[in-house]
């Protein structure tokens, strides 16, 4: 098990490139499981030197495979991809997009998604990697497919496969109005092809995808009949709980079990620092956790929040890459207007719903998990790591997740679970409390930003230093034309475990440089708005600046008493983002509340318009707990608002009205949204409060307890 | 460890379990009955509403001593032989979800609200539901969900 203070580095999470993992079955074999058809192997870059293996058998499975695709015999396709479903609704979104290049019905379309048995190895569901890699590869796939179908048409009828038209899980000749189904074409078959050349429909021509299809098992869940993690239940099952030390960074002295192994049917679990019972209900597994007796030594002096940023600042490492431009001594020293601010952001917990769970069992040395987590190949080498076994003996699955927001990349609860379940020689559950959740996970990181910038009179800007001290380095440089820059990320020594949360760093460097943009323009008496069109010449950054400036009225009507208007953008993993926002500052009480926001957003051709839209309306609300409230509060090594009742999250009262315009460019090619839509609303928001207020609020989050009064 | 006689969603069960185990406990783990789910242990999040004799109260803050008797009503409960509720057909058509954690909760919360206030105001509905969370933040399609339930309601009432 990781050891719980490391620093989670944001880089190695992310940008790790070219690992290999060998998928050992042979594809005949997997073709058998499936019960003939046709399968397609797909590789994320073919190479060159290997055959087409159309109908060819008995050759090993081709390493580094990325995703398979089968039409079965009864003509239902089914596609096997590592990626999983955490709400970002890609379950729909990649079967949208399979069934419009294979010409299939949506329907007969299931994906199997994050099981390291059946899918091929994928590093995770994390960056807003899916709808710009995954998609185009399972287009290919199906676009293979499909050729492959038309193939065995052409053989039937012997005419040319070219003249032929596959739509709607059939092959058709137009010339004879002959038709077969995919299923009768593929029934009696063990066609096995690999992708290659196969010509993938442009956006302009999509007819499934690009349009706004609904969660293909949508009704499994209003329904309450979908199973996540923490819902399923094996025979003999045991729950488990495992005892956490009274403060972080404690180690084990002594416990006294002997009360707890005395509660019927529990099983008690010391393994060094860990200890953890199982029992057969979760109220003998609380008992019997609460019977336990342990001494635990406690680390003296760990920091808080009252010395957080001082201490991020004091433990901060020389810069590991430096992006400078020009000089930016040089352009400080001739600017008409100088300016130089600090800005903190706080720890944040993501806070899933659901929290940590997974379920193991054991079946003699092999170890099957279902566990919620974005990383499930990374949680299976965990696993193997902690429990000394071989990774080919571990299989983990991931039932559709109960949200992560990038919080779910470790296996902790898997962990816990698999260890107990050897113990007791039956199935564990573990299913973490919210405390737990808010306590043993890890959080968004807290930051240090410091900006300094300079301009002409003219609103020009011409230099510009930006030093990130822990938050991380996404999106950290400015999409601002400025010919003297110096930009910098360096790590420091985080009191908490971190890790990544949607978005990554992005959100405070975003915050920090667009509330430095807004400042500066209000220092050269600028519109903020004009300020930053003056210095961007990006056209697809301004075309959102300008579409959510028009939507919002921006410059043609004014805020009322108390309440003031902000904008931000930015740029980030191939989206493009701009946020107005109305926030009113209620004079007595000083609570800030947003009354009005509206986001435009570009990534591309768009896969599911109404998908898109749900994810950016939930990054605006998620973004109003980080905006306005949302803060670990902690010292000593404990956690002091581990609960919701403490630790505040955005509730339906605190809803604005939202609006979202999408500019929807089918002549480029879609990336992802899970994650950008984020940022824009805490520097717009900030914009606004000074706006309302003359008080310029540089802290993440803003507003805890209300606006302070103008000093 | 006693017995206790329980109707959940119109039908009689016989449940042996602790009087101080929590109604959630025993409808998720004696009833198999996962569509409640748990989300803080707390009553701060409202996954794990259910009504009670119609009202919607947090399962998880409920002794399961204090549910015999009444009518217990779940997730898996609303839907009319294979019929949805309108709450939960407007939530499907409105796609009133991402994750969809919240969701079951959410549904039952705002059936709950609908059979005593059938025609809410949008600060009833806010009043109501502000006790169950969506991170994912679906808040105003879940809004829009449960003005589309009322008045669905609504018309069945008027025929």
């Amino acid at each position: 098990m990781r050891e719980p203070f490391e620093p989670y580095p944001e880089l190695a999470q992310h940008e790790v490139e070219g690992r290999l993992h060998w998928f050992d079955s042979d594809r005949r074999a997997f073709l058998k499981v499936l019960g003939g058809g046709v399968l397609v192997c797909l590789w994320p870059a073919p190479s060159p030197g290997q055959e087409s293996g159309r109908g060819s058998g008995g050759r090993d499975l081709p390493k580094q495979v990325a995703a398979w695709l089968h039409v079965g015999e009864n003509g239902r396709v089914t596609v096997f991809t590592g990626k999983v479903e955490i709400g970002q609704n890609i379950r729909t979104s990649l079967a949208q997009q399979v069934a419009e290049e294979l010409g299939a019905p949506i329907e007969a379309i299931d994906l199997v998604m994050g099981d390291t048995d059946r899918t091929p190895f994928d590093m995770g569901t994390f960056g807003s990697r899916t709808t710009p890699t995954m998609g185009p590869q399972l287009r290919a796939a199906a676009a293979a497919a499909r050729e492959g179908l038309k193939d065995l048409a052409a053989k039937r009828w012997s005419v040319a496969a070219s003249t032929l038209e596959a739509r709607d899980g059939k092959v058709t000749d137009p010339a004879s109005r002959r038709s077969l189904s995919f299923g009768e074409l593929s029934r009696g078959e063990e066609l096995v092809r690999d992708v290659e050349g196969a010509a993938v429909s442009p956006p302009q021509n999509w007819k499934i995808a690009g349009t706004p299809l609904h969660k293909v098992n949508g009704r499994d869940f209003v329904t309450g009949r979908h199973r996540y993690s923490a819902d399923l239940a094996r025979p003999g099952m045991l729950h488990g709980k495992v005892l956490r030390p009274a403060s972080f960074k404690a180690t084990l002295t002594s416990a006294d079990t002997s009360a707890a192994e005395k509660i019927s049917g529990a099983t008690v679990v010391r393994d060094g620092d860990f200890l953890g019972v199982a029992a057969p209900t979760l109220t003998a597994a609380e008992k019997a956790l609460a019977a336990i007796r342990a001494q635990w030594n406690e680390t003296a002096g760990q920091p808080g929040n009252a010395d957080l940023f001082e201490h991020l600042k004091q433990t901060r490492e020389p810069a590991r890459d430096s992006h400078v431009v020009g000089s930016v001594e040089q352009a400080l020293g001739t600017a008409d207007v100088r300016l130089s601010r600090t800005y903190t952001v706080e720890y944040i917990a993501h806070a899933p719903l659901e929290p940590r769970a997974a379920l193991a069992e054991w079946n003699g040395d092999r170890l099957s998990v279902w566990t919620g987590t974005q990383r499930p190949f990374a949680v299976r080498e965990e696993l193997a790591s902690a429990l000394r076994i071989p990774v080919e003996k571990v299989r983990v699955q991931v039932p559709d997740t109960g949200s992560a927001y990038g919080g779910k990349h470790t296996g902790d609860a898997a962990v816990e679970a698999a260890r107990l379940a050897k113990a007791a020689a039956r199935p564990v559950k573990v299913v973490w409390t919210r405390e737990e959740e808010f306590t043993w996970a890890y959080f968004r990181p807290a930051g240090v930003l410091e900006a300094t910038s300079g301009a002409r009179r003219d609103g020009t800007l011409t230099a510009w230093e930006f030093h990130n001290t822990n938050s991380g380095p996404a999106a950290i440089r400015t999409p601002y034309d400025v010919a003297n820059q110096k930009i910098e990320f360096h790590a420091a020594a985080s009191p908490l475990r971190q890790g990544s949360y949607r978005g990554l760093a992005a959100t405070a460097n975003v915050f920090a440089r667009e509330s430095h943009m807004d400042e500066l323009a209000h220092a050269l008496a600028m519109d903020p708005l004009a300020f930053r069109l003056k210095n961007l010449s990006d056209p697809r950054l301004k075309a959102v600046f300008e579409a959510a400036a028009e939507t919002f009225g921006w410059g043609k009507t004014k805020a009322g008493p108390g309440s003031g208007f902000g904008i931000a953008g930015g740029v980030e993993k191939g989206g493009y983002l701009a946020t107005c926002a109305e926030v009113a500052v209620d004079p007595a009480t000083r609570q800030a509340r947003i009354v009005r926001v509206v986001e435009a957003f570009e990534c591309g051709a768009v896969v599911n318009p109404d998908g898109l839209k749900n994810q950016i309306e939930g990054a605006i609300v998620q973004g109003i707990g980080g905006a306005l409230f949302e803060a670990i509060r902690f010292e000593k090594g404990r956690i002091e608002n581990p609960h919701f009742a403490q630790y505040r999250v955005p509730r339906i009262p605190d809803v604005p009205k939202i609006e979202v315009v999408v500019l929807d460019r089918k002549d480029l090619p879609p990336a992802g949204a899970g994650e950008t839509p984020l940022f824009g609303l805490a520097p717009a928001v900030a914009g606004a409060i000074f706006a309302a207020t003359g008080v310029r609020l540089r802290g993440l989050p803003l507003s805890p307890r209300g606006v302070p009064a103008k000093a | 460890m006693s017995t206790f006689a329980l109707d959940v969603n119109g039908t009689k069960r016989m449940v042996d379990a602790g009087g101080d185990e929590s109604l959630l406990s025993v409808l998720r783990d004696r009833l198999d009955l996962t569509g409640t789910k748990y989300g803080c242990g707390e009553g701060q999040c409202g996954a794990c509403t259910v009504l009670l004799d119609g009202r919607p109260v947090r399962s998880c803050r409920q002794p399961v001593s204090e549910a015999a008797g009444k009518e217990i009503t779940t997730i898996e409960g609303l839907e009319d032989n294979g019929k949805l509720h309108p709450v939960q057909q407007a939530f499907l058509d409105i796609e009133a979800f991402q994750c969809a954690y919240c969701t079951s909760g959410m549904i039952v919360a705002a059936a709950g609200l609908l059979s005593a206030t059938p025609l809410p105001s949008d600060e009833d509905i806010a009043g109501a539901l502000a006790g169950n969370i969506c991170r994912c933040g679906t808040y105003p399609r879940i809004l829009e969900a449960v003005r589309r339930a009322a008045s669905a309601l609504k018309k069945r009432a008027v025929r």
